[in-house]
């Protein structure tokens, strides 16, 4: 099955709301005007909406501490995501979470996590609550190359295998874990892992959104037949530093080439599909521009909404710390 | 004496010990790029035997330690932030605190594991927690608190010559703070307080991180004519109980300054060693400046809202001193 031509250009709005979302973090996190880390997910984009698009708003995702794609391909907002990540009280956390916690329970988005791996067990638990409910959701857990090497992975292979659980595990292979290229850290091949468990496996090129789709597409409706989890991991890269501002904590230190970033900048997913669309003749390279301008606006919506925002609320602290208790 | 930040006393220590005793090894995710600074060069130093990034994998590196610890290594593990001590505690908790007891003395575990802890950056709460409760109550470990360069340097490298498993937890917000650290090889004895600051009317037990804003704040007492003492602990475990009591003794009045919860919080303990062995000389109730029992707000303002301030100790310094009532 492929995608429909309109399912394409929607693809293509998600993965440009993505990157220009990411592009104006990227602009503000380096003149200082957020607090905290951000790491942005440039170059990754096909994979949160390959993945997400074959969802339905009631699936659950786990996502990682590189989680605003998959927050937006999963349809959050993203005037709440931007004022969470300002720290302000109309966040969608209310400025408790910020960057690395998005969440919103109201669209399947059981968070961003700042522990590595700290997905896995949650989605496997939310595909065990779609499995005794019978309510025909799928449980997806995004994570990165650097998280498969965390021991609870092989136990969420193992566990969701025995029970038949409808999930999906996306690998997100962007080559790096912080400053360690995974190759040097990581034994045989993490698809091995699961093909251990006789788990259905798809490596696809994560940069090409129409081969995310497809496997996604199949891995998402095998899981939600009843037949168990599945697996996909998506090749791609990461474009940016680790998280911005990479270069203080390096202090001149190195860990790949320049030249290899640019390479990678070739195979970008956006430009991949805009390509595609084109010579499909499913758009204009005009209409896709002026697709890419509304986008734009919604960020600068998203940008203005979080700058006029009051701060976050100190004294919500205690109050959401439990609830209906006093901390 | 030459003046050096927090940061690179550490990494002078690392280098000296390594230089010292072959035995001594050095693990960790991004060890060898350093993300923290600490550990960076040993890789150019030492090469790949010595010291050598790990995949992430924090409930096996934990198990590790233990392993080539019992077997003739001195191992130094740096876990990053401390809240991924959580993610490895399991070996920690029950291999690391008990193996030497449940052998009968048999073994010994030379291994210290550093971290970094506090908050102050919005990082939120799965990068901001205060862990040394959670360990001093485990019995078995050492807890190590250096809150100037001089201190980082000595108790680190006393640590990686003691047959016991210490935990060596830098204050993350004071890698860049510099001070006076002495020239050639010195250690610093567990167990030994020092007095930051001498006073005669209110004692303040301040613990790592916090002894900046407590040694601020008894400026501040000092030109409203309270004389504060500051005591710096140093390490929480072994704790020097006589220094802080002796301290009690003399100024009656104790303010215990703790990043960490305040629940069990070594503030906690340690207002309870004061009720017991320095109740006679009480002139006011024991007060605790800490981090109330919830979780590490993101934003920047409900963030400061939570974290003991200069503000907050001068505030209950003063209205302790200023009144008269007995507890
Ligand atoms: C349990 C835990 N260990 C270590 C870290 C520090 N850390 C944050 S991101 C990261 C690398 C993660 O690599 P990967 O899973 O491949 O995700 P990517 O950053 O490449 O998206 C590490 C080690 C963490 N956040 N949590």
């Amino acid at each position: 099955m492929n995608p429909t031509n309109e399912q394409l250009v929607s693809l293509f709005e998600r993965m440009t709301l993505i990157r220009l979302m990411e592009e104006r973090l990227r602009a503000d996190a380096g003149a200082g005007r957020l607090p905290g880390a951000v790491h942005l997910y440039i170059g990754q984009e096909a994979v949160a909406a390959g993945v997400c698009a074959n969802l339905d708003e009631t699936d659950w995702i786990t996502s990682t501490h590189r989680g605003h794609g998959h927050f937006l391909a999963k349809g959050g907002d993203p005037k709440a995501m931007m004022a969470e990540i300002w720290g302000k009280r109309t966040g969608i956390c209310k400025g408790m979470g910020g960057s690395m916690h998005v969440a919103d329970l109201s669209k399947g988005i059981l968070g961003a996590n700042g522990i590595v791996g700290g997905g896995f067990a949650i989605a496997t638990g939310a595909a065990l609550s779609a499995k005794l409910s019978g309510n025909r959701r799928v449980a997806v857990a995004f994570f990165g190359d650097g998280a498969a090497n965390q021991g609870v992975f092989m136990e969420c292979l193992n566990v969701s295998t025995l029970w038949q659980l409808p999930l999906v595990f996306v690998c997100e292979y962007n080559h790096f874990c912080e400053f360690t290229p995974t190759v040097t850290v990581t034994a045989g091949e993490i698809a091995d892992r699961a093909r251990a468990f006789k788990i259905p496996c798809e490596v696809v090129d994560g940069n090409d959104v129409v081969a995310v789709w497809k496997a996604a597409a199949q891995a998402i409706e095998w899981a939600r037949s009843g037949k168990g989890p599945a697996f996909i991991e998506a090749q791609t890269y990461r474009i940016q530093g680790h998280l911005e501002s990479e270069d203080l904590f390096l202090a001149g230190g190195k860990y790949r080439e320049k030249q290899e970033i640019e390479e990678w900048r070739k195979a970008d997913p956006i430009s991949r599909l805009a390509k595609l669309l084109v010579s499909m003749g499913v758009r204009t390279a005009v209409q896709l521009d002026d697709i890419s301008t509304k986008i734009a606006g919604i960020v600068e919506d998203a940008v203005r909404f979080a700058e006029a925002s009051e701060p976050a609320d100190p004294e919500l602290t205690f109050e959401v710390m439990f609830a209906g208790q006093k901390p | 004496m030459p003046r050096k930040r927090y940061i690179q006393a550490i990494n002078e220590a690392l280098f000296e010990e390594m230089e010292r005793d072959p035995k001594v090894i050095v693990f960790g995710e991004d060890v060898e790029l350093a993300i923290f600074g600490d550990t960076r060069g040993l890789l150019e130093r030492f090469g790949h035997d010595r010291i050598r990034n790990t995949p992430i994998c924090e409930a096996t590196l934990a198990g590790m330690a233990v392993g080539a610890a019992v077997t003739g290594y001195h191992v130094v593990l740096h876990m990053m932030f401390s809240n991924f001590i959580y993610t490895g505690f399991d070996a920690i908790a029950n291999q690391m605190a008990k193996l030497r007891l449940m052998t009968g003395g048999q073994i010994e575990l030379p291994l210290t594991v550093i971290a970094g802890y506090g908050g102050g950056r919005s990082t939120a709460a799965q990068h901001s927690d205060t862990p040394h409760p959670l360990l001093m109550n485990l019995g078995g470990v050492n807890v190590l608190v250096p809150a100037t360069p001089a201190d980082a340097k000595g108790l680190l490298k006393q640590a990686i010559r003691t047959k016991n498993p210490s935990f060596f937890l830098e204050a993350s917000g004071r890698g860049g703070d510099s001070g006076e650290v002495p020239d050639g090889d010195y250690t610093v004895p567990f167990g030994r307080a020092a007095i930051a600051r001498a006073g005669a009317d209110i004692t303040m037990v301040a613990i790592g991180s916090m002894l900046k804003p407590a040694l601020s704040a008894a400026e501040k007492l000092n030109l409203a004519g309270i004389d504060a003492e500051v005591v710096d602990p140093r390490t929480l475990v072994p704790l020097d109980e006589q220094t802080i009591v002796g301290s009690i003794e003399k100024t009656g009045r104790a303010i215990l300054v703790d990043e960490a919860r305040d629940r069990c919080s070594a503030a906690s303990h340690i207002a309870a060693i004061i009720a017991d062995k320095a109740f006679s000389s009480l002139k006011a109730p024991i007060k605790r400046v800490t981090v109330p029992n919830v979780s590490m707000p993101y934003a920047p303002n409900a963030e400061s809202r939570v974290l003991p301030s200069e503000d907050r100790i001068v505030q209950i310094a003063t209205d302790l001193v200023r009144s008269k009532q007995l507890a």
